[in-house]
């Protein structure tokens, strides 16, 4: 997956994938890339764990946020802000546009449908093989569909995201691998990218075909570390 | 061993239910706990049960009262301003004996508030929050494994005792996502629900289910025999974790979100050369005050101190439990706010340092 590939980067997938983390490393990759970059929190499903949270850890990486015109980051409104309208007209400027999960989730973009130029948009569907909705084939293509009929858009790429949170073992990612690739064979779509905690990355070098995407953990529970080593560059 | 997975702890809670035999959920929407009903309205149907969108909270429980009567295994959950509207529903269902498991994912009140998670509602949740002289078992998980753990026991403690079982969790618990594993829970011996309002089949007189006693001595008779089931509640039900008490000085009380919390302070004392322990009640009700009055009576013990996601409510059991064999102290953020590890290991070192 070639950061700043294409202007816009949507991201999609079932509630609980870990769209948020992705969202907010890609957007951190883009700043530090030096990448003008706007992340849009669209998330109107569930006022948790939203990227919302994370706006001063978006700011030192340059990432301006786009959110909601109300106050706090933890307002249940279903509200989506004008400001949003920037990330499309505004050609200068990178977006990555985190919705809510599933296709309720995807649904807060159709409203923009009209906005949206395809030429300079990826579509991405995050995935992980651990969640027990979208853990066969079937679940997670049929979930696939759903949020593509409701987005009115088709997903250009699936982004293996297969984790147990802090638990996480390499072998969770090969796993997830597999299932990303029969999602690919069956659907045409390709996989965009695997993603690797930074730590793990040393590890799993040679054991995936295709792109791997580092990240840090930026969405902590409140009683989790910094996850940094005090340094922020991947 | 089963493969870990990642679920959400609101998911973990409305599969473990399925997997303990409820059939009927009946419940209204509420933030921070719609994953539980959202589950149970895909899920349910499958296993031939019924999910059910009642128009309000107190539609839901009274749904609850009526399954429960006809021997169902039943549940509904909410969120603290919909658990006040089933208040009447609940001391109803315990003076009709009748067993059911009730989930509140806390959030931030009084009245409407807000939805971010807080652990406000203990008072409600152990005195009871409904008429009458009346107890319910309490149990409150701190991971996403004990929700779905606790869940499936909390079927079988509400047949055995014909009570309702209460799931305390807060907003955090129910949103997190952890990796936990299905696993078989060792189920109880039950008796047959012959009480139950199904049919007679003209092989038996009628069954009533009733809270009104109306005959003089009546209900005090019927209190006396429910307050033998508190008792037996309190000899066989009474459940709490322990880490790192051997030797420590200060001990915290915590739980749910607040005990991962105060583990995550610990670790920082420690460096600083603090040796903590924690007592983490998992039955709010039964309280484990013996065992946390035997760890306070230990002579390495400075200091007793708890945190809470509320502005002090836990305290007065660890207060009543202590009986002031040593200082209590405590520390809370209350309104949706929570404190960081930080915050709550520099409280709790200033109020140590008064009585070392």
């Amino acid at each position: 997956m070639k950061l700043g590939e294409k202007r816009l980067t949507i991201v999609t997938g079932h509630y609980g994938s870990g769209k948020t983390e992705f969202s907010v490393n890609l957007a951190c990759a883009l700043g530090r890339s030096g990448r003008p970059c706007a992340l849009c929190d669209l998330d109107i499903v569930n006022p948790y764990f939203r990227a919302r949270e994370r706006e001063g850890e978006l700011g030192k990486h340059g990432v301006r946020l786009i959110s909601s015109s109300l106050l706090g980051p933890e307002n249940d409104v279903p509200a989506l802000p004008a400001e949003l309208f920037a990330v499309f007209q505004d050609k200068t400027r990178y977006g990555v546009i985190d919705l809510g999960g599933d296709e309720v989730g995807a649904r807060a973009l159709a409203r923009f449908r009209a906005e949206i130029d395809r030429s300079e948009t990826k579509v991405l569907f995050v995935l992980n093989a651990n969640r027990p909705e979208t853990g066969t084939t079937e679940q997670a293509a049929a979930c696939l569909e759903q949020i593509c009929s409701v987005l009115g858009l088709d997903v250009t790429g699936i982004v293996n995201n297969t984790h147990l949170c802090g638990e996480t073992a390499p072998e969770d990612v090969l796993q997830g691998a597999v299932l990303a690739e029969e999602i690919a064979a069956r659907t045409g779509i390709p996989v965009a990218c695997h993603v690797v905690h930074r730590k793990l990355v040393k590890e799993m070098s040679g054991r995936l075909s295709g792109e791997v995407f580092p990240i840090q953990i930026y969405m902590r529970k409140p009683w989790e570390e910094e996850d940094n080593d005090g340094k922020s560059e991947l | 061993m089963a493969q870990k997975e990642l679920w959400k702890g609101n998911e973990a809670v409305a599969r473990a239910a399925i997997l303990a035999g409820c059939r009927y959920f009946f419940g209204y929407p509420i933030t921070p706990q719609n994953e539980i009903p959202e589950y149970m309205a895909a899920h349910l149907p499958e296993v031939g049960g019924c999910f059910l969108q009642s128009e309000s909270e107190v539609a839901a429980i009274n749904m609850v009262y009526g399954a429960a009567g006809a021997g169902a295994r039943v549940m509904t959950s909410s969120s603290s301003p919909g658990i006040s509207l089933k208040q009447e529903g609940i001391t109803y269902l315990v003076g009709s004996e009748l067993p059911a498991v009730i989930v509140n994912v806390m959030r931030g009140g009084p009245g409407l508030g807000t939805i971010q998670p807080a652990q406000g509602d203990y008072f409600q949740a152990t005195r009871g929050g409904g008429n009458g002289d009346y107890r319910t078992v309490v149990l409150a998980p701190s991971t996403v494994q004990e929700a779905a753990d606790l869940t499936q026991e909390a079927f079988d403690i509400a047949d055995q005792y014909r009570n309702p079982v209460l799931l305390l969790m807060d907003g955090m618990i129910g949103q997190m996502m952890e990796g936990m594993v299905w696993h078989e829970i060792p189920r109880r011996e039950l008796p047959p629900k012959r009480w139950a309002t199904t049919a007679t089949e003209g092989k038996r007189g009628k069954n009533i289910i009733n809270s009104w006693r109306s005959d003089g001595t009546g209900l005090e008779v019927h209190n006396l025999h429910l307050a033998e089931k508190w008792r037996a509640m309190e000899e066989n039900e009474v459940r709490w974790e322990e880490r790192g008490t051997e030797e420590a000085e200060l001990i915290f009380v915590a739980y749910g979100t607040t005990a991962r919390l105060a583990a995550a302070a610990m670790k920082e004392l420690e460096k600083q050369g603090i040796r903590c322990g924690l007592l983490r009640p998992i039955s709010l009700w039964p309280y484990p005050s013996t065992r946390l009055c035997a760890l306070a009576e230990r002579t390495s013990v400075r200091a007793v101190f708890t945190v809470e996601l509320s502005l002090g409510q836990m305290v007065e059991d660890v207060r009543l439990a202590v009986e002031g064999v040593k200082p209590v102290g405590f520390f809370g953020r209350a309104g949706g706010v929570i404190p960081t590890p930080h915050e709550i290991a520099e409280q709790a070192r200033a109020f140590l340092e008064q009585w070392r």
